[in-house]
């Protein structure tokens, strides 16, 4: 649940912040989530991951779909020397999936200590 | 041990936002192009846009309405006409910004800045050629004049407009690539961009070129190579007109002989940029009694270097003072090359010679003074501050004469710094011009007298300007502010110590060659000489191409004719000069010594019609034949001439051998035997079947795979390009499309009552390599087909062809 959560939270948080800010600033948003929902690494790393995968893996379809893809089957031969807009896509979506994920995985290193398990 | 976990892959976290957003590790910030909400694909325009807007802003003086039609040509409605013309601004920045900033930077000396120091050659001859300086007068003439002034003015305020509402993200795709942004535009930019086209088309000179060609030949050697007066085939204004006294006698100076003519010094420097030779045009008019309808019809194709986004935008203005069509520049408010309600209008090179280099003789080397008329006269200084990308600026200073820039001296030699000698350039375009308010007028014109009014105001860069209105009357003019020269005045570098040689005046007005109305029925022009050898003043030497000749010969030889037939005629392949040279080919080669492949090759010559079609192997077998005949013929002589010599045109080689067939240069100089026509054109044959082989290996043999006509986006990228297009026709042919050169509008106009127009340009409206109107006329103009002009009219609103409606109102 948890999981799920923030994954949705750094999507919307990231989609925000974009709004106004440079690109970049989807680090904050996704250390911010994992600060607040406190999360194994690992499950902190993914939901970064995940969480901008999805964002800008779709952002990035959708709009070049509208496009019919004219504009990815160019750039994508400038800047991966081949004609695939699906390759850029996909290199969209590690980028910010990639950013994400290191800042949510840096930030779940700063959580509050979890309780010792009572009965 | 957390800590040191949050501070490790904090810092791959930062690391990585740093590598994605700069150019430090990776040729491209990939984040900063990739994120979706500010990168390129925020540039991947919908295919199913909608444009329409309702727009206001406080320049604007009234309402106006912008219709956009399927191919995204705007129709302008406007209560106020300077409202039309910011709206022209704010259209031509939003679909070409970049391209009018890339081209007035260029303009301006400026591209380093963009591009870094690979372009501070050409950013130095730029400045130094005078760019800016002719750029800053014309802007003063410009502004003097209020309505012109006030065009500018509010044509500048559309422009700003839309770059104003600009943000990060909606920026073009060329920036983001590039990493910088726009500024805002002036009116010395508009003035900048007139230059740019004034280098294009009024920059072409061979002084430098020609002076060391002259140094090295003999006299007889020389005048044989450059002929002073080629049997032109047909002058723009035909043989047989009669001109007027002139006003002006130019005098050489006594000392022409020894100081200019014979003179042996080599020149020192080499120009980094020469405007394109081919930059050219076909323009011609048929009047109403040769017409199937008995209206004229006007027809214009521009030939200029083929780019994307495309030198032209299509618009048409509707304002109370008139309403017209056609061409725009984005750079410019107006229409250039079209039709109003009235009339129609437009322009072919004119190509003469207004440029001129004068050796100066600086009194030391502080260039404070130069040697003139027996006195040190002082020079001026302009200091050119160039900034480039990622260094410190670049400071040039630069001498002024009296003849205009020192643009080459010993701390600048263009390709070559090889000498202390000085050249100073007098450029037409530095002197005060007006050219706006040509087209201004001509927008607004109704009748002969309203384009005899206008013509005036062509001075850089000379044009050959045609008309042709709805009442019948047809015109041409070889228009421009030209020199009146003495024979050989400028064609080569000419002693800056003595006013004897500077420009004796500038040709009158009416001492222009024109034709109104003539007998024969049509006005034409295609670049050639613009008077026959009974014309007064010195025309100069540079009209290489025989194509006026095939474009009267059709023109003379029809009737009824149809806009349909003036289409096929601007898209002909027809090779005119084929048709003289390859007679020399089929008489002299021998053909009892080829070989079978050679047979196979000769075989192709005789069987091809002339016509350079797309799949055309004669027309390739001809053009490597004649390439590798001028080569043999001249090569030889040409071995120890120095860097940079003048070579003679195509022509010349022709008319030489049509005229004499022991022509001197047909000896190969390394052997001991004298050559004759037979031998020379066998030994060319023999070479052309050897790259011929080659050429039909890799499957080129075809005219159109072998020419590999593309056009190319302004920064080369191949993928914004369009490359390998299978379209027939180049050079000395009506449809004069070379490998990247060519007809970059045609048109076709129908004076009828309602004019019939037609027209196409190889590009799109749209700027953006990522819209669907960046390139989708491309396939229509390789194929010949042809657009029908929409002239609308308000109440034609709801008409089909409409996609978008844009309001303009105050604010």
């Amino acid at each position: 649940m948890k999981f799920f959560v923030s994954i949705i939270l750094i999507a919307l948080l990231s989609f925000a912040s974009c709004l106004f800010f440079p690109w970049w600033t989807i680090a904050i948003a996704a250390a911010l989530v994992s600060l607040i929902i406190a999360q194994k690494p690992l499950a902190s790393f993914f939901a970064g991951f995940i969480a901008l995968f999805l964002l800008w893996g779709g952002l990035s379809f959708w709009m070049s779909q509208q496009n019919n893809h004219i504009l990815a089957h160019k750039i994508s031969v400038v800047i991966l020397k081949q004609d695939n807009p699906y390759l850029l896509i996909l290199a969209t979506a590690l980028i910010g999936a990639l950013v994400a994920g290191f800042a949510a995985l840096a930030a779940s290193y700063i959580r509050p200590k979890t309780a010792p398990k009572t009965i | 041990m957390r800590i040191f976990f949050f501070l490790l892959w904090s810092a791959v976290c930062a690391a990585l936002c740093y590598i994605l957003n700069t150019k430090a590790v990776l040729p491209a910030p990939l984040g900063k192009l990739l994120a979706p909400q500010e990168g390129i694909w925020q540039n991947a325009e919908p295919v199913n846009q909608d444009y329409s807007a309702d727009l206001h802003f406080n320049q604007l003086e009234g309402k106006a309405d912008v219709y956009f039609d399927d191919r995204l040509v705007p129709h302008v409605f406007a209560e106020k006409e300077n409202d039309a013309y910011f709206i022209q601004g704010y259209l031509h920045a939003k679909f070409r910004l970049w391209q009018m900033e890339l081209q007035t930077h260029s303009a301006a000396g400026r591209a380093s800045e963009i591009v870094g120091d690979i372009a501070l050659n050409h950013d130095r001859e730029f400045r130094r050629l005078g760019m800016v300086y002719g750029a800053e007068r014309s802007m003063v003439e410009m502004e003097k004049d209020p309505e012109i002034k006030a065009a500018c003015d509010a044509y500048t305020a559309g422009v700003n407009a839309y770059i104003g509402s600009l943000t990060k993200s909606t920026l073009p795709l060329e920036y983001k690539l590039l990493g910088y942004e726009p500024e805002k535009w002036s009116n010395l930019k508009t003035a900048l961009f007139l230059k740019y086209m004034s280098y294009d088309l009024a920059a072409g000179e061979n002084d430098f070129e020609m002076t060391n060609a002259k140094s090295y030949f003999t006299k007889p050697m020389f005048d044989l190579l450059f002929p002073a007066k080629q049997d032109s085939l047909d002058p723009i204004i035909p043989k047989g007109t009669v001109y007027k006294e002139p006003s002006i006698k130019p005098v050489a100076p006594a000392n022409a002989d020894s100081l200019y003519f014979n003179f042996k010094d080599t020149v020192t420097a080499i120009e980094t940029s020469k405007p394109d030779r081919n930059n050219g045009s076909n323009n011609w008019a048929v009047a109403g009694s040769k017409t199937k309808s008995g209206a004229p019809i006007l027809c214009n194709d521009p030939h200029l270097g083929l780019n994307l986004p495309s030198l032209w935008y299509e618009i048409q203005l509707s304002v109370p003072g008139f309403n017209a069509y056609g061409a725009s520049f984005p750079g410019a408010p107006g229409v250039i090359i079209g039709f109003n309600d009235s009339c129609a209008f437009g322009f072919t090179n004119g190509g003469r010679d207004v440029r001129d280099y004068y050796e100066i003789q600086f009194k030391d080397e502080t260039r404070q003074e130069y040697w003139f008329d027996s006195a040190w006269q002082k020079t001026s200084f302009r200091i050119e501050t160039i900034k480039i990308a990622g260094q410190p600026d670049f400071k040039d200073t630069v001498a002024y004469t009296l003849f205009g820039p020192v643009m080459y001296d010993k701390s600048f030699g263009g390709k070559r710094n090889t000498g202390n000698k000085n050249y100073a350039v007098r450029w037409t375009a530095h002197d005060y011009s007006n050219e706006l308010r040509l087209f201004y007028m001509l927008n607004h014109a109704k009748n002969y007298n309203d384009y005899m009014a206008a013509v005036p105001y062509l001075k850089t860069p000379g044009q050959n300007c045609i008309f042709a209105c709805k009442n019948g009357d047809i015109a041409l003019r070889t228009q421009g502010n030209f020199p009146a020269k003495w024979q050989g005045q400028g064609d080569f570098v000419m002693p800056g110590t003595d006013s004897a040689y500077m420009w004796q005046g500038m040709i009158p007005f009416d001492e222009t060659p024109y034709q109104y109305n003539p007998e024969r029925g049509f006005v034409s022009s295609a670049n050639q000489r613009p008077a026959d050898s009974t014309y007064p003043y010195y025309l100069g030497s540079d009209y290489p191409s025989p194509r006026g000749f095939i474009v009267n010969r059709y023109l003379s030889s029809m009737q009824n004719i149809t806009p349909e037939m003036m289409m096929k005629m601007q898209t002909d392949n027809y090779n005119v000069f084929a048709e003289m040279a390859r007679p020399v080919f089929l008489k002299n080669i021998n053909q009892d010594i080829l070989n079978g492949d050679e047979k196979k090759f000769f075989d192709l010559l005789v069987k091809w019609d002339l016509r350079n079609d797309l799949n055309s192997r004669g027309a390739t077998v001809f053009d490597r034949t004649w390439k590798y005949f001028m080569d043999t013929v001249y090569s030889d002589e040409y071995a120890k001439a120095p860097e940079n010599s003048m070579y003679p045109f195509e022509s010349t080689l022709l008319e030489s051998v049509l005229k004499d067939s022991a022509y001197i240069f047909l000896d190969d100089l390394k052997t001991p035997a004298v050559e004759t026509i037979k031998e020379m054109t066998t030994i060319a044959f023999k070479r052309a079947v050897v790259a011929l082989k080659q050429i039909e290996t890799e499957g080129k043999l075809e005219w159109a795979k072998y020419k590999d006509t593309r056009v190319n986006h302004l920064l080369r990228l191949p993928s914004f390009s369009r490359l390998h297009l299978p379209i027939g026709g180049g050079t000395h042919i009506i449809n004069a499309t070379k490998d990247n050169h060519g007809p970059s509008w045609r048109m076709v106009v129908s004076l009828t009552k309602e004019t019939e127009a037609y027209g196409i340009y190889p590009g799109g409206q749209s700027g953006n390599p990522g819209s669907k109107y960046y390139d989708n006329a491309i396939d229509n103009w390789v194929a010949g087909e042809y657009y029908k002009l929409w002239m609308m009219t308000k109440d034609e609103q709801k008409d089909k062809r409409i996609i978008a409606h844009m309001k303009f109102g105050k604010s």
